[in-house]
């Protein structure tokens, strides 16, 4: 057909042919576009022949295989678009108006910590038991849905430490195409575009875990939640984009917000909530002040043409949970760093260096919160040693901070060596200096807000685009707690569509 | 009412500059409603001079075109002549399947009238997210700004299966098409049909330039065809499967690839088995882009008294080729000869 198309459009070019010369050219380029056309119009006739002798062959057979043939039969319904047997029948672009990719990512190691998940791994998809963890099977679908939106969804299949099933929809949003203005709007369910570890997907990570300021600050499952994001690519010489995201502020992946504790395939929450208030302050959405905002600003330079920087400064505002006033917010505010060299002769992206750092402060507005009431409803309470009663939390303004940086280095191609320092603190809140216990132990220091900091060397080599194989060494110190070595080899692999890749 | 709602709906996707119309309909007026009218015109007014303001550039001098490759970029160039504002995506010398998403990409891509790219997944590790991106309904695909130079193109190899275990393949073919000057000339048409089409008052000009062109290659040929004429069906070694259309074209063989699949580094044993292939052959021409492990080659070349040649397919990619896409021609036929004449 697009032989076909061609000669007809040189044939209207001809129309326009002054010169003899050209006339004789175009003759012989027709000529030589008939001579196409005949061979391909052979060659679909040989190859139908093809098809309908193993039709022919599959019809043969006994009628144990009439399913089979019936199968083999169903191509024959597009036969008007010109359908050949050496056409791939896929589910890819143009077939099936959609992308289909699954990411399988596997982990198998030890630590020399008791408590890895929730302790030394913060991550929700951190390596989390000695032996091997399945870190996520994310199904990931892709295209554009009409000539104004296109459609993304990411769902996570896993089984968590306890060997339950679990499915997460990581996400699934659609986005204009074009709007005027040089505006963009993405609604649904997304990751918060705060940073740069918090939008990508597990498998995107240069690290087996995930960062502990993310972890810690955004949640062990990324700051995500439905909502609707506007973004403005300014008209500025060089890239800077403004984005503003409102979401919801409630559920399991608004960590620092109004989250009701972290539960992983129906796992219970954690017993002491952040900041040791209840997470039970269920305020409702009564005003647009108890939504979550995320604005963020990135800017991008050629700093000379084999290197490039990327400037970011994101914040997240919204309401939290703690305490009984319901009037309590948090601020999260971060900056990131990401720096790439390439070889201007690079071969599949290789050699490069990459640096990139984020750093983030929160400040969280604990709620007064009074464990007699817990104590009333015949709970486990707080007791304030000094009293002997239940504890009384005054109100305060708990500050945290922490980054990471970490230098990547593809030194050959499908080798990275990697490097990664994590650091997250908090300033000792009033209810840390108070002497407070649970279930007969002290309590001291939040351990959701001490120091704690890691060091970890990676190796990946990607024998292809599609697979990896990466192994990490972790050194964790935490204060009060100590430190751990932890090894993990990771493993994934690709199947079908590879989104292309953001910087 | 309806009716002319439909209609004003259409004139607004296509984002044309209907005003007039839009104003003088509101006359025909059937009584009823009318003030409510009124209100629903002026927005629609409104929401016109907007999309006027934001797509409409005002008394445009040049095409803003972006290229991906620099080859691509060259033909464009050819065609544009000083008519167009070019910017070239891929470095000459850098590897065209893995390009960096660089954001600097985007504020371009958003400003751009057309984008030129070769198309056959050539570029789509990394171009369709920058699209997205840059939010310009211009150079989406399906907008005319959108130009997929391989269309048209007899592709070659495409494969009978997809199947990754025999290495990164192309379901649409092998994308590298453009070191063949027929396919070239092919080219030259698509982006002077697109550019008259964007900027009808120059049509001729693009048309006559891509004729010229035409004209050029069309001399040419011959003369590199003669060049190589007394090697045919010789065999050279390339690192990677980029070469099938040069090799159709010239008469050449390049089937031996120091890759054992594409994409997927040599190792010692294919590379052994190579060297027995090129010894049986007679092979001992060597080509290398310059993205890829000269010193690989090497290492082959030292074990079968082979020459190798530095080639690239992009103007700019080895020194001597920086004039465009005849001059890249022009090294690649004569680097060629040169080496096969002193295996003779």
């Amino acid at each position: 057909m697009t032989v076909l198309a061609s000669s007809l459009g040189l044939g209207a070019s001809a129309l326009q042919a002054q010169e003899a010369g050209e006339v004789e050219q175009l003759k012989r380029q027709l000529q030589q576009m008939r001579e196409n056309f005949d061979k391909a119009q052979r060659e679909h006739r040989e190859q139908m022949e093809a098809l309908t002798k193993k039709l022919e062959a599959l019809a043969a057979q006994p009628p144990a295989t009439a399913a089979a043939a019936a199968a083999a039969e169903t191509p024959e319904e597009p036969l008007s678009s010109p359908w050949r047997p050496s056409d791939p029948i896929r589910v890819g672009r143009g077939s099936a108006y959609m992308d289909i990719g699954l990411v399988g990512t596997f982990a198998a190691g030890g630590s020399t910590a008791d408590d890895i998940e929730g302790g030394t791994q913060l991550g929700g998809h951190d390596p989390n038991q000695n032996g091997f963890t399945i870190q996520g099977v994310e199904l990931n679908l892709m295209g554009a849905i009409d000539p104004y939106f296109r459609g993304n969804a990411n769902v996570l299949f896993g089984v968590d430490s306890e060997g339950e099933s679990f499915i997460e929809l990581e996400e699934a949003w659609l986005e204009t195409i074009a709007l005027p203005g040089n505006f963009q709007v993405r609604a649904g369910q997304y990751l918060s575009e705060f940073g740069r570890i918090n939008t990508q997907h597990p498998h995107s990570w240069s690290f087996v875990d995930t960062p502990l300021v993310n972890a810690r600050f955004l949640g062990p499952d990324g700051l995500r939640n439905p909502g609707a994001r506007l973004s403005w690519l300014a008209p500025t010489p060089f890239y800077s984009e403004l984005f503003l995201g409102i979401q919801d502020s409630h559920g399991e992946t608004a960590a620092s917000f109004r989250s009701s504790g972290h539960s992983h395939g129906g796992h219970d929450e954690d017993p002491l909530p952040f900041a040791y208030r209840h997470r039970d302050n269920d305020r409702g959405v009564d005003g647009i002040g108890d939504l979550l905002f995320t604005p963020r600003l990135a800017m991008s330079f050629d700093v000379t043409d084999n290197q490039v920087l990327l400037l970011g400064a994101s914040a997240a505002f919204g309401p939290n949970s703690s305490g009984m006033t319901g009037d309590t917010s948090t601020q999260i505010y971060g900056v990131d760093v990401t720096w790439k060299w390439k070889s201007p002769s690079a071969h599949a992206g290789f050699p490069f260096v990459m640096w990139q750092t984020e750093a983030m402060l929160r400040r969280y507005d604990a709620g007064m919160f009074d464990w007699q009431e817990e104590a009333d409803a015949g709970e486990e309470a707080i007791i304030d040693e000094n009293t002997g009663d239940p504890a009384l939390l005054s109100r305060e303004t708990l500050t945290d901070y922490g980054f990471y940086t970490q230098l990547l280095w593809g030194f050959r191609k499908g080798w990275v060596a990697g490097l990664r320092y994590d650091y997250v603190t908090g300033e000792k809140g009033d209810y840390e200096k108070m002497n407070l216990s649970y279930d007969d132990s002290v309590l001291g220091r939040d351990p959701e807000r001490n120091r704690r900091w890691r060091l970890a060397p990676n190796l990946t080599w990607y024998p292809s685009e599609y697979s990896k194989v990466r192994l990490q060494y972790n050194y964790d110190d935490r204060r009060d707690i100590g430190s751990d070595h932890s090894v993990w080899l990771q493993f994934e692999f690709l199947l079908g569509a590879h989104a292309a890749h953001k910087f | 009412m309806r009716a002319e709602n439909i209609e004003s709906q259409h004139r607004l996707d296509s984002f044309l500059p209907l005003t007039v119309p839009l104003f003088s309909s509101r006359g025909e007026g059937r009584g009823a409603g009318k003030v409510d009218r009124f209100k629903v015109f002026d927005l629609r007014g409104l929401l016109m001079v907007t999309a006027l303001v934001t797509f409409v550039p005002v008394t445009q001098a040049k095409l803003n075109v972006v290229a991906t490759t620099p080859d691509l970029a060259a033909i464009a160039r050819e065609v544009g002549g000083d008519k167009i504002e070019l910017m070239t995506m891929a470095r000459p010398t850098e590897d065209p399947h893995f390009v960096d998403a660089r954001p600097s990409f985007i504020v371009r891509l958003n400003k751009a009238d057309a984008l030129i790219h070769g198309g056959a997944e050539l570029e789509s590790g990394w171009l369709p997210k920058l699209i997205e991106q840059a939010r310009n309904a211009r150079i989406i695909s399906a907008a005319q700004g959108n130009v997929n130079c391989c269309e048209g193109v007899q592709m070659l190899e495409v494969p009978e299966q997809l199947d990754r275990s025999k290495g990164d393949i192309h379901a649409l073919g092998n994308p590298h098409y453009l070191v063949d000057p027929e396919n070239a000339k092919i080219v030259a048409h698509h982006i002077a049909d697109a550019f008259s089409q964007l900027d009808a008052a120059n049509g001729g000009f693009y048309q006559a330039n891509a004729k010229r062109f035409s004209d050029a290659l069309n001399r040419k040929l011959p003369e590199w065809q003669a060049k190589l004429a007394p090697f045919k069906g010789q065999q050279v070694v390339a690192y990677h499967n980029s070469w099938v259309y040069f090799a159709e074209r010239f008469g050449l063989k390049i089937e031996l690839f120091l890759e054992p699949k594409p994409g997927i580094p040599p190792s010692p044993a294919h590379l052994a088995g190579v060297i027995a292939k090129m010894k049986e052959a007679g092979a001992r021409v060597i080509i290398v882009d310059p993205y890829l492990s000269r010193r690989t080659a090497e290492t082959v070349a030292r074990s079968t008294g082979a020459t190798v040649v530095e080639v690239t397919q992009f103007p700019g990619g080895v020194k001597g080729t920086e004039g465009g896409y005849i001059p890249l021609l022009d090294y690649l036929v004569n680097a060629l000869a040169a080496a096969l004449e002193k295996k003779n």
